[in-house]
């Protein structure tokens, strides 16, 4: 796989991180060895081998539909930057 | 909008346009809110209508550290409705992320099943006017409710209430197998009932519990290829759904027509303007980079807990509408009638149980329903109860009020939702049934009109009407038109 600018700028763009433009050039050639380095791994046959979802081979833990937790909405509330006695307050976002 | 012309040759919607005609391939991705007291991976509450931001924990709430936990009642619940909708059910499936940025999605991500959903492919079987249709389903996944942006309250900021955020919801993905804005009303109908009878999902629309994207695209007539779709987001009635498609559909034409091509694209519905337009916002969102939740482990089904709940099922709608048919004698229109919705089904099996079933049906499925309809409520909100059905249709059975008088105290149950015998007592409605009392009245009659009796007997059929009607006038509407019947023939022999 290649990275080249437009990669950068898209992968920055989907994960709301902005890259300063003098960077760009500098992160492209940067990311652009890691992923030759990981790549490697395309040279191993993994053709009958099963994806591996979880590296723990022990079942998933469940819990049963039981109310107990939530009503602490001050907790929840405190930590945002923006709120009032009831909501977190954003910057509209609206189509 | 020009040339918006539909027509239905031999039930098949099409659309006319210009160069020819075209018809719509629509398929559905409902989400029904699963029926459950706590959240998919919490313990909050997920009752509608609490105070905002109440029934939220760390956990549906992003706070860093926090471990989602699944609740097994969920998972039990999406496997009911996959068994209910004929599907597969996957013994291995996996949970996954779905990426995107939004202020009512506190992970930046939601958690969801891509490649591996817990329930694979099934069928709905739907009743249309002119025979059934099979609908495919392509798959059933489990997944998080975002939270809620309310953009009305301030006007230049948004408020988020994260009651909803973490709820569980089932997506039900159909094949693109539905053809007309009628079979998608048939088809989110029997869905619901389908989910309301197995009790894994409310259906209540008005709630948010039951939506739906609607992915539209159009063809030539006959062409078997499929054309570009557009998918208009989060529809929140069958109603809108409907329109957004007649809307969607005929824009698509046009275009093509003018030689045009189809972008593929997000697109919302606007209700108040009755239109469709494109989601710009949303152009880089397909780009969900899915990757396995590291927090959860795959989930492996047994055997046993899939037989369990199979065992467990419920009779559902196309097994009790073949039972209504046979035990019942109903017709098909009438079974399907009576078994669209669990709570009907189950008040007129009440009425039948003790009372007349050719009268039940009658009763229910015509004036019932035209009250539930005029009053605009649910058959559980009737003011005329099963068992006060079941009294007024044994009074008529029993001879006490004819079905004409029937209607009276019906009118007046409506609206005080009284008890039919008790109406019936006060107003003195019960009919003279006593036949000497009749006897005597009919013949005064007859001797009074001595002449019309002569004109009757050399064959003036007609005037038979004329003296059941004055039998009715003078016993002020209350005398048993059977017994009434049977007397004038006798007397009118002789």
């Amino acid at each position: 796989m290649s990275i080249d600018k437009d990669k950068i700028k898209h992968v920055s763009k989907l994960a709301r991180i902005s890259v300063d433009e003098k960077k760009i050039e500098h992160l492209t050639k940067d990311l652009s060895s890691i992923f030759k380095f990981i790549e490697q791994l395309n040279e191993l046959n993994t053709d009958k081998v099963e994806p591996l979802s979880s590296i723990l081979n022990e079942p998933l833990r469940s819990r049963k539909d039981e109310i107990n937790d939530g009503k602490i909405r001050d907790k929840i509330l405190e930590n945002s930057p923006k709120k009032n006695e009831e909501f977190f307050v954003v910057p509209k976002v609206i189509e | 909008m020009v040339g918006k012309v539909m027509t239905r040759e031999k039930g098949k919607y099409l659309i006319e346009g210009e160069k020819g005609k075209w018809e719509v391939v629509i398929g559905l991705e409902v989400h029904a809110q699963v029926s459950s007291n706590s959240k998919l991976f919490s313990g909050s509450s997920t009752k509608f209508g609490a105070e905002p931001n109440t029934q939220v924990s760390l956990v549906d709430s992003a706070f860093p550290g926090m471990l989602p936990v699944i609740n097994e009642f969920c998972v039990q619940q999406a496997i009911k409705t996959g068994l209910g909708l004929n599907a597969k059910i996957n013994s291995y499936s996996v949970f996954d992320r779905k990426n995107y940025f939004y202020a009512d999605l506190p992970q930046g991500y939601q958690i969801s099943q891509y490649k591996n959903p817990i329930v694979g492919e099934g069928k709905i079987t739907l009743d249309l006017p002119n025979g059934t249709k099979t609908i495919g389903i392509e798959r059933l996944h489990l997944e998080q409710d975002a939270g809620k942006s309310i953009h009305d309250l301030d006007p230049s900021n948004t408020y988020v209430d994260l009651n909803r955020s973490g709820v569980a919801l089932m997506e039900i993905v159909s094949k693109p197998d539905l053809s007309s804005p009628d079979e998608v009303n048939a088809y989110i109908k029997k869905l619901r009932s389908i989910m309301k009878y197995l009790g894994t999902c409310d259906g209540n629309m008005q709630e948010g519990s039951l939506r739906a994207d609607v992915n539209v695209s159009v063809r030539k007539e006959g062409n078997k290829e499929l054309g570009t779709r557009c998918e208009i987001k989060n529809v929140n009635s069958i109603k809108f759904m409907q329109m957004a498609i007649i809307y969607e559909a005929q824009r698509q034409v046009e275009l093509l027509e003018a030689g045009k091509s189809i972008d593929q694209e997000t697109r919302l519905f606007d209700t108040k303007k009755n239109e469709t337009r494109s989601m710009r916002s949303k152009e880089d969102a397909h780009d969900y980079r899915y990757f396995p939740d590291p927090d959860l482990l795959p989930l492996n089904l047994n055997k046993e807990l899939i037989e369990n709940i199979k065992k467990n099922l419920p009779e559902l709608p196309d097994q009790k509408k073949e039972r209504f048919i046979n035990d019942y004698s109903l017709t098909a229109y009438e079974a399907n009638v009576l078994v669209s919705e669990k709570e009907i089904s189950d008040y007129f099996e009440e009425v039948v149980k003790t009372s007349d079933i050719k009268l039940a049906k009658n009763w229910i499925i015509g004036d019932l329903f035209a009250l539930l309809n005029e009053k605009n409520i649910s058959i559980s909100q009737s003011p005329v109860t099963a068992k006060k059905m079941s009294q007024l249709i044994d009074s008529i059975s029993s001879g006490v009020i004819s079905g004409r008088t029937a209607k009276e105290v019906f009118e007046i149950m409506k609206e005080s939702g009284e008890d039919p015998n008790k109406i019936i007592e006060r107003k003195g409605l019960q009919q003279k049934s006593d036949p000497k009392e009749l006897e005597k009245i009919i013949e005064k009659i007859l001797t009074e009109n001595n002449d019309k009796v002569e004109q009757y007997k050399s064959g003036k059929d007609k005037l038979f009407g004329f003296f059941v009607g004055q039998v009715m006038k003078i016993s002020g509407g209350k005398a048993n038109p059977q017994l009434v019947n049977q007397i004038l023939k006798n007397k009118l022999k002789k």
